[in-house]
């Protein structure tokens, strides 16, 4: 939870709008992503770490409840695709 | 090239998704002469080069439709003196941007200049894993030396890097060499793609083709080494594509026709694929003709769309909708009508054809200097008269 995460160099997020959702592009692939993945992964700016993500998301999502463990599921998967890093 | 697809075709043609997949071929110029490369048999006959404006115009159609990936592919693209003006152009527009090059042509200060311009990867081809197989299938002396010095450069301006070799008979047998090489360099993704065999890889497939000995083999070191990578974490991808003669089921080829992918070739033709304009099809120009149109409208794109066009195996067949009925320039190639199911399906009454090709695999005697290169001169024996 105090790990900081960043894209990994070459991984780019961003809204595309013929699509209507958040992508991930990198060297010729790219994922699309669903919504709950696009707002977390809109939270990674390689200075908060994990804990204090979670804690913006909640904020945001209050309908949403507790997000740790959902958000931390999520971003392990990220870890492990290498698409994020630890800072 | 992988995307996961969020364009749809529903079944009569009607709904098609945005061309996700832009393709700049922006010459068919290289200073390459390998003897499987993609570029049509005839390219030393094309028109003129679009311009810079024409490009640019190109670019912002494109992403005006929804593109998201752009190749800038060839040829070799970096005879173009206006690439770095293409790609400040293209990465503003928001495209991700990347350059699949030979590393012929490439410094360093080209290197940092592109990635100042925004450029997002850089895939370097080779041949080999040694200087001597490399420069002799590439046809040129320096190649190798060359590429392993560009490799070096980007990876040190910070770029991800796609490590590319095409996988032919004569050095298959390398897979383990290649593939720590590929770590040494600090790839982040590797293609070990086998020969396609359309254009000049077809007119050498006898001389290319692996056995099926030896595919075995390399797909055994390939999981080897993939399992070896997961273990000690290291990021390095591995993707290696093997060839479809030894499937019995083709190809989604391009993940369906005019579904994702649209390639525009130097002189403005655009293409459903790039060995697309083999095919018997007049395909639109990007010179007198709106991209939107090109996709959309034009009887080029919209011929192998749905299922409305296919004969027997594929009409009645259970998995049309998964492949697609394979690849059309495969089917032209080998059956003469590009209607047909692509022979590499076992229900095709061609496919003795791939039988044919695995069997003669197994005794080629073709050697390296035997090949056919890909070069001007070789080139003008195909032009169609």
């Amino acid at each position: 939870m105090a790990n900081v995460l960043r894209f990994r160099r070459g991984f780019r997020f961003q809204w595309e709008p013929a699509q209507q959702c958040h992508v991930l592009l990198y060297p010729e692939g790219m994922v699309k992503l669903n919504e709950s993945a696009g707002a977390i992964l809109q939270e990674v700016d390689g200075e908060r770490s994990v804990a204090e993500l979670v804690a913006v998301l909640e904020q945001k999502f209050p309908e949403a409840g507790a997000l740790a463990n959902d958000v931390c599921e999520f971003l392990e998967h990220a870890c492990n695709q290498h698409w994020l890093e630890v800072s | 090239m992988t995307i996961s697809s969020g364009a749809s075709t529903d079944k009569a043609g009607h709904s098609v998704g945005p061309p996700l997949w832009l393709l700049a071929e922006l010459t068919y110029r290289c200073p390459l002469q390998c003897p499987y490369c993609s570029n049509p048999l005839d390219f030393a006959q094309t028109e003129k080069e679009l311009t810079t404006d024409e490009w640019v115009q190109v670019l912002r159609q494109g992403r005006e439709m929804g593109a998201a990936q752009l190749g800038f592919s060839g040829g070799e693209p970096l005879v173009r003196p206006d690439l770095e003006e293409l790609i400040a152009e293209a990465r503003s527009l928001g495209y991700y941007t990347n350059l699949i090059t030979s590393g012929l042509g490439l410094t360093e200060a080209k290197v940092n200049a592109f990635a100042a311009a925004g450029l997002d990867h850089i895939q370097v081809s080779f041949q080999a894993s040694d200087p001597e197989l490399n420069n002799a299938i590439a046809g040129s002396r320096k190649a190798f030396e060359q590429k392993l010095k560009m490799a070096r450069a980007v990876k040190e301006a910070g770029y991800p890097m796609v490590l590319n070799f095409v996988v032919h008979r004569h050095n298959i047998h390398q897979m383990k060499d290649i593939m720590s090489l590929c770590e040494r360099l600090d790839a982040d993704f590797v293609e070990l793609a086998t020969c396609q065999y359309y254009g000049w890889a077809l007119e050498n497939r006898e001389g290319l083709m692996p056995s099926k000995a030896q595919l075995e083999r390399a797909e055994a070191e390939v999981n080897e080494y993939r399992a070896q990578l997961e273990a000690s974490g290291c990021p390095m991808k591995l993707i290696f594509v093997t060839p479809d003669y030894y499937e019995e089921r083709p190809k989604a080829c391009m993940n369906g026709w005019g579904s994702l992918f649209l390639t525009v070739a130097p002189d403005g033709t655009a293409l459903p694929c790039h060995s697309a304009r083999l095919l018997p099809i007049e395909f639109p120009n990007v010179r007198d003709t709106h991209l939107k149109s090109v996709w959309y409208d034009s009887p080029g794109f919209n011929h192998y769309r749905g299922d409305a066009w296919m004969p027997e195996p594929c009409r009645s067949c259970d998995e049309k909708d998964k492949d697609f009925g394979g690849c059309r320039c495969q089917a032209y190639l080998l059956t003469g009508n590009a209607d047909n199911a692509d022979p590499v399906c076992s229900k095709s009454s061609y496919h003795d054809r791939i039988l044919a090709a695995r069997k003669a695999a197994d005794h080629a005697t073709v050697g390296i200097a035997d090949l056919t290169y890909r070069n001007a001169e070789n080139s003008r024996l195909f032009f169609k008269s």
